[in-house]
């Protein structure tokens, strides 16, 4: 299974510490997320398994445990939001 | 409808119409310095649901371009009342223009404080009593938040006393024209005053937010700043029409929010409180 992100102008983004809001223009809900969900979302730039996300993101900040159990009960959290899809 | 009034505040022209003279009258005396909209944006009607409760135990039923199903009638005693909250309701569901917060706001040097918070505490109080110590009142119910220009625009309504907040502004006004006492009233005992002279005068200036309050009346005094993500939280909260605007709502109150500093106070009483915004704004 991949995991896809909208494409980028479909959301607008704003750091609001220490969280970020994040505004979805095809839905036009407003979500408050919090770290480390708006970097799943920049880090899908093309549709990823879960092994291949977790590769980028362990190699963009440096994750020095990587857990993909974990990793996956975030990104089931942004299916549900609406904000990521499987395919 | 019978007899009709038409008046702007702010931005924002209603006309009001009502089976009943009374609370036409009263809203006249009240609002007699208002200018008449060249295009009312909002009707308002005040009318009897059933012709025989015109005269019988009158009750009003709140009417307009906008209304909500389940609002329960008012007895025309609580006339003038019924005709605020019709033109609140309007607002709160029509209004499209600008970022609507639920909030007062007074206004000094072409800065703004917006105050928000839940019903009771004591934002209007509050904006009353700054209001009285040089500050220019702006509103007590709505702040009108330009997308566009990120100004405040004013809507001096006649500010909606509650309580014990009626003893308090009456001290703070002794020459304060108050409309009548309505007693008993859903919202507890409510008496109207109208907005200082320069509020109305005014009332076409907007102004640039520069200090977001959360206040809360009735604890010991305190103060602590608010992060950029509660403000945007809470006002989203005190919005009526953030959903509405979409986009444009989003872009308006994420920008209030990373470019206007934010703090909670707690006050005891109003002088605590004064108190307290004064040594705020001294800080900003």
């Amino acid at each position: 299974m991949r995991y896809r992100a909208p494409e980028a102008a479909a959301l607008i983004s704003t750091d609001l510490a220490p969280f970020t809001a994040l505004f979805d223009r095809r839905s036009g809900i407003t979500h408050i997320l919090a770290s480390p969900a708006p970097e799943i979302l920049a880090a899908l730039t093309e549709p990823m398994t879960i092994d291949m996300l977790l590769a980028v993101l362990a190699r963009e900040y440096d994750l020095a445990d990587p857990d993909p159990a974990a990793l996956a009960v975030r990104l089931d959290e942004l299916v549900a939001s609406g904000l990521v899809a499987t395919t | 409808m019978r007899h009709a009034l038409s008046i702007r505040i702010g931005p924002v022209g209603f006309r009001i119409g009502s089976d009943w003279r009374a609370p036409i009258d009263q809203l006249a005396a009240l609002y007699r310095d208002y200018p008449v909209p060249d295009v009312a944006d909002f009707t308002v009607r005040l009318f009897a649901a059933r012709a025989w409760r015109r005269v019988i135990r009158p009750s009003v039923t709140i009417g307009g371009d906008y209304m909500l199903p389940d609002a329960a009638p008012l007895p025309l005693a609580h006339g003038l009342l019924a005709g605020e909250m019709a033109m609140n309701l309007q607002l709160a569901l029509g209004y499209r223009r600008h970022l609507l917060l639920h909030a007062s706001v007074v206004e000094r040097d072409g800065r703004a404080i917006v105050m928000t918070g839940e019903s009771g505490a004591g934002k209007s109080t509050l904006a009353t009593l700054l209001a009285s110590r040089g500050w220019r009142f702006m509103g007590d119910e709505f702040a009108l938040l330009d997308p566009e220009t990120g100004l405040v625009h004013a809507f001096p309504r006649l500010i909606s006393l509650k309580n014990a907040g009626i003893a308090a502004a009456a001290a703070a006004w002794p020459d304060g024209r108050f409309g009548p006492s309505l007693p008993d009233t859903p919202k507890g005992d409510i008496r109207h005053l109208v907005p200082p002279a320069a509020a109305i005068a005014r009332m076409d200036e907007p102004a640039m937010p520069a200090l977001l309050l959360f206040p809360r009346h009735g604890v010991a005094a305190d103060t602590r700043d608010v992060g950029a993500s509660e403000a945007f939280v809470r006002l989203t909260q005190a919005s009526t029409n953030y959903v509405a605007l979409g986009e444009a709502g989003f872009r308006a109150l994420t920008g209030l929010v990373r470019g206007v500093p934010a703090r909670a106070i707690d006050y005891p009483d109003g002088d605590a409180a004064i108190a307290a915004v004064e040594a705020l704004w001294a800080g900003l």
